[in-house]
């Protein structure tokens, strides 16, 4: 059986560290997947071996069936749409926030979808809208967040890999953002989502993983995850 | 009262403190001998003023606007005066009795000569005094002039003493009658420097409406009825470039000196085009820069001297045209053979990889190992120059035309590279590779190029370098280049093209013709970057913000509603 974009038994080393020691999940189209883990448990590292940033020592990463391993960053970028939303609302500072979204369409030429994806960023942010001149380091930090989240719909992605949206946001921001991600996904996006903050992530999510060492230690639908005994206690905080 | 007395003194103490160092390291002493306006003031005195001057507008500046031309204002900025004249004062004191020039080798009789005026005892000190409170005074009255003419007649006077700062450059393009009547041989004459002046605060007072109308017209010239008037525009702009590009032939008798110092400038402008797309457009700080300078300026002299019985047994000796596009290629090569393995570096190492690189070349190059090729430490005399048919450019001015069409088409390609998608995908290197590479960018060919092209300039450039020369020699090709260049895109403005004209005029051609700061050059340039980075990081010619080409096909004529925030 063949998943939409699968991982399996996947290694990554850092010289001597075993970051990743064989992890394996999958998503299939149209989901919400969630990967929840404390810091230092190899989210970020998962995220880059499918990028292409970091080569694994071992396992396998597919997309439609196609082995990922043999792409370079860019190409995983290009050629099969999976986009990587960094952690900590990487804008491009200097740029005005337009110049950011196009960014995003770096590897695109159908100058129409273009036009027609800014659209869509837009009615999605309309706060962008507003500042699409500004300069992008003088945004606020949710602002900077939703560039970010937009950029990266601007490359029309068939699988956009976030990389905790939450970070170091507003609670009422981190709420706003999480309803558009779900927005996102009810326009059609597939998302595998990295996140510290286990009760946002599971409650907007279909399915999730638990990562703890480099290891996945549990897996199940959202529903299940927030029962679980152990989820509740370590990563949602309930006695 | 308390807080007033601490400004004017610590006002005083910055200004006395830098004007002693600049009589202490020399360059008043070295800058008295130039008369800026025969008999009334040198260069050196100038220098002076300037510390007053300074002192009392930083002393000003740190007062309230309202409170600046009363009392207080007068008595804060004529105070710290006083006290740089104090420092001053007891150095010029301290001089003979202390036996200073045993440490400070220019604390000489002939700095206390110049201190006091030439005047001996406590009259030279006051004289010294009421020099420094009249270049107080004159932050003063510019506070007390009307509104547009404080500006009009301190730019005037500015221009007009900077005008016989570069004499040098200034004179020899005026008809002889004119300027022997302007300027001395060392600056300007009296009447020719009021003469100036008084021209200067006409142009300067008339240039808004000149250029208020200049711009009606320019507007008129868009309107479909302004077809005469755009082509008499078109027909002026031709004239002023056909004008500029005849200069140096009608100059050639007058100024062979003014020549080689441009011709200097235009390699530097060369090399600067290069290093530009380097660190301005994708943000890698390359410090062996000098590495293809000096491989275009090698390949360009091994493959064409007489010299090196070594190389000759086996290649005859080329010319220009055929040497060149092999330097081309050389220094776009080693850009690339550099580029592979430095590139996944970033920052501060590949400063420092790019530094070591630089100096290899140098070290190489000095060898006696590769004597045979390379020519050792002499280096190699005998470099092709360019011909054209039975014509061999020779000359310096000759040599400003082939370097002014090499500005052209760096320039050119500058404008290509940074306008399309690379130049896009560079721009987001330089702000965040990370994310770049998450765009879809491929870093890797991307900042190749951007070394390539860069290396290519390099090259381009230190072929020009060793036949106009017509000999090489290591010690030409140190670090202190690639330093340069550096700078001089910092002082121009990272990542702008005029900002690196700019920067080449000030930092290579003004040093050339103010040989008298030869020996300070380093000091000045330390002084003028300090300065620039503190009061204007952007640069002297900042690179606009512009708006990207994706933006302007998808908006039009929409986008020049829109304005950038």
């Amino acid at each position: 059986m063949s998943h939409y974009f699968e991982i399996r038994d996947l290694h990554v080393h850092y010289g001597a560290i075993h970051a990743l020691k064989g992890i394996s999940l999958y998503v299939e189209e149209g989901e919400i997947v969630t990967l929840i883990g404390a810091n230092g448990a190899g989210k970020t590292t998962t995220l880059r071996a499918i990028s292409g940033l970091v080569r694994p020592t071992s396992g396998e990463i597919r997309f439609e069936g196609e082995d990922l391993l043999r792409y370079r960053p860019h190409e995983i970028v290009a050629l099969k749409r999976i986009i990587h939303v960094p952690e900590g609302r990487r804008v491009f500072a200097r740029m005005t926030v337009e110049e950011n979204l196009y960014m995003g369409a770096f590897t695109r030429t159908d100058k129409d979808g273009i036009e027609e994806d800014l659209e869509r960023v837009y009615a999605l942010f309309p706060r962008l809208k507003e500042r699409r001149r500004q300069l992008a380091g003088t945004l606020s930090g949710g602002e900077q967040q939703m560039l970010a989240i937009g950029r990266g719909l601007m490359g029309r992605p068939r699988l956009l890999i976030m990389d905790e949206p939450s970070m170091g946001l507003a609670p009422i921001l981190v709420e706003s953002i999480f309803d558009t991600i779900q927005e996102i996904n009810r326009q059609g996006t597939t998302v595998l989502l990295v996140e510290q903050n286990a009760h946002m992530a599971l409650s907007i999510a279909h399915r999730g993983y638990v990562l703890r060492t480099g290891e996945i230690v549990l897996h199940g639908t959202a529903e299940e995850l927030r029962n679980n005994e152990m989820v509740q206690k370590t990563y949602l905080g309930m006695a | 009262m308390k807080t007033q007395l601490r400004l004017m003194f610590r006002a005083g103490l910055i200004g006395g403190l830098i004007a002693l160092h600049l009589t202490l390291v020399g360059m008043v002493e070295a800058l008295n001998k130039r008369e800026i306006i025969e008999d009334i003031i040198t260069l050196g005195q100038l220098l002076l003023m300037g510390v007053g001057l300074g002192t009392a507008v930083y002393a000003l500046g740190k007062l309230p606007r309202e409170r600046r031309t009363q009392r207080e204002g007068w008595w804060v900025a004529l105070g710290a005066v006083s006290v740089v004249a104090l420092i001053l004062g007891l150095l010029a004191l301290a001089i003979k009795p202390l036996n200073l020039r045993f440490m400070f080798q220019n604390a000489s009789p002939a700095l206390v000569r110049i201190l006091t005026f030439d005047t001996p005892g406590v009259l030279g000190l006051v004289k010294l005094w009421a020099f420094l409170l009249f270049s107080g005074a004159l932050a003063l009255v510019y506070l007390y002039i009307p509104q547009p003419w404080d500006r009009t007649l301190s730019y005037a006077v500015g221009i007009t003493l900077l005008m016989g700062i570069l004499r040098a450059l200034v004179a020899p393009l005026l008809p002889d009658i004119i300027s022997d009547f302007l300027f001395t041989p060392s600056g300007l004459t009296q009447i020719g420097a009021v003469i100036l002046v008084v021209l200067w605060v006409l142009f300067l007072h008339y240039w808004p409406d000149f250029k208020a109308r200049l711009e009606t017209w320019q507007k008129e010239a868009q309107t479909p009825q302004g077809a005469p008037i755009r082509r008499r525009l078109n027909i002026a702009f031709l004239v002023a470039i056909l004008v500029l590009l005849l200069l140096p032939a009608i100059l050639r008798d007058k100024g062979s000196y003014l020549f080689e110092v441009l011709d200097m400038v235009g390699i530097y402008i060369i090399m600067g085009l290069g290093l530009n797309i380097v660190v301005g457009f994708a943000g890698l700080l390359d410090l062996g820069y000098v590495a293809f300078f000096a491989i275009g300026a090698y390949t360009m002299a091994v493959l064409t001297t007489p010299e090196l019985p070594f190389v000759r047994q086996y290649i005859p000796p080329m010319n220009f045209w055929e040497a060149l596009p092999i330097a081309l290629l050389l220094s776009l090569v080693s850009g690339i053979l550099l580029g592979v393995p430095v590139l996944k570096t970033r920052g501060d190492y590949l400063a420092i990889i790019t530094l070591g690189f630089g100096e290899i070349i140098r070290l190489l190059v000095i060898s006696d190992l590769l004597k045979p090729i390379l020519g050792g430490a002499q280096g190699i005399t005998g470099v092709a120059r360019p011909t054209f048919g039975s014509f061999v450019v020779n000359e310096s001015w000759e040599y400003f035309y082939i370097i002014l069409v090499t500005i052209g088409i760096g320039i050119f390609i500058s404008t290509r590279l940074r306008d399309s998608r690379l130049g896009r995908a560079w721009k987001a290197i330089r702000e965040d590779e990370d994310v770049a590479v998450a765009m879809g960018i491929d870093h890797v060919s991307a900042k190749l190029t951007a070394f390539a092209t860069g290396a290519l300039l390099a090259g381009m450039a230190g072929a020009l370098f060793s036949s106009r020369l017509y000999s090489i020699a290591p010690h030409s090709f140190n670090v202190l280049i690639s330093i340069n260049v550096l700078c001089l895109l910092i002082v121009g403005g990272m990542g702008s093209l005029p900002g690196v004209v700019v920067g080449a005029l000030a930092l290579v051609g003004l040093p050339e013709l103010l040989r008298e700061f030869a020996e300070f050059r380093l000091l000045v340039y330390g002084a003028a970057l300090v300065i620039m980075m503190l009061y204007k990081p952007e640069g002297l010619w900042p690179e606009k913000a512009r708006v990207s080409r994706v933006a302007r096909e998808v908006f039009g004529d929409r986008l020049k509603t829109l304005k950038v925030e």
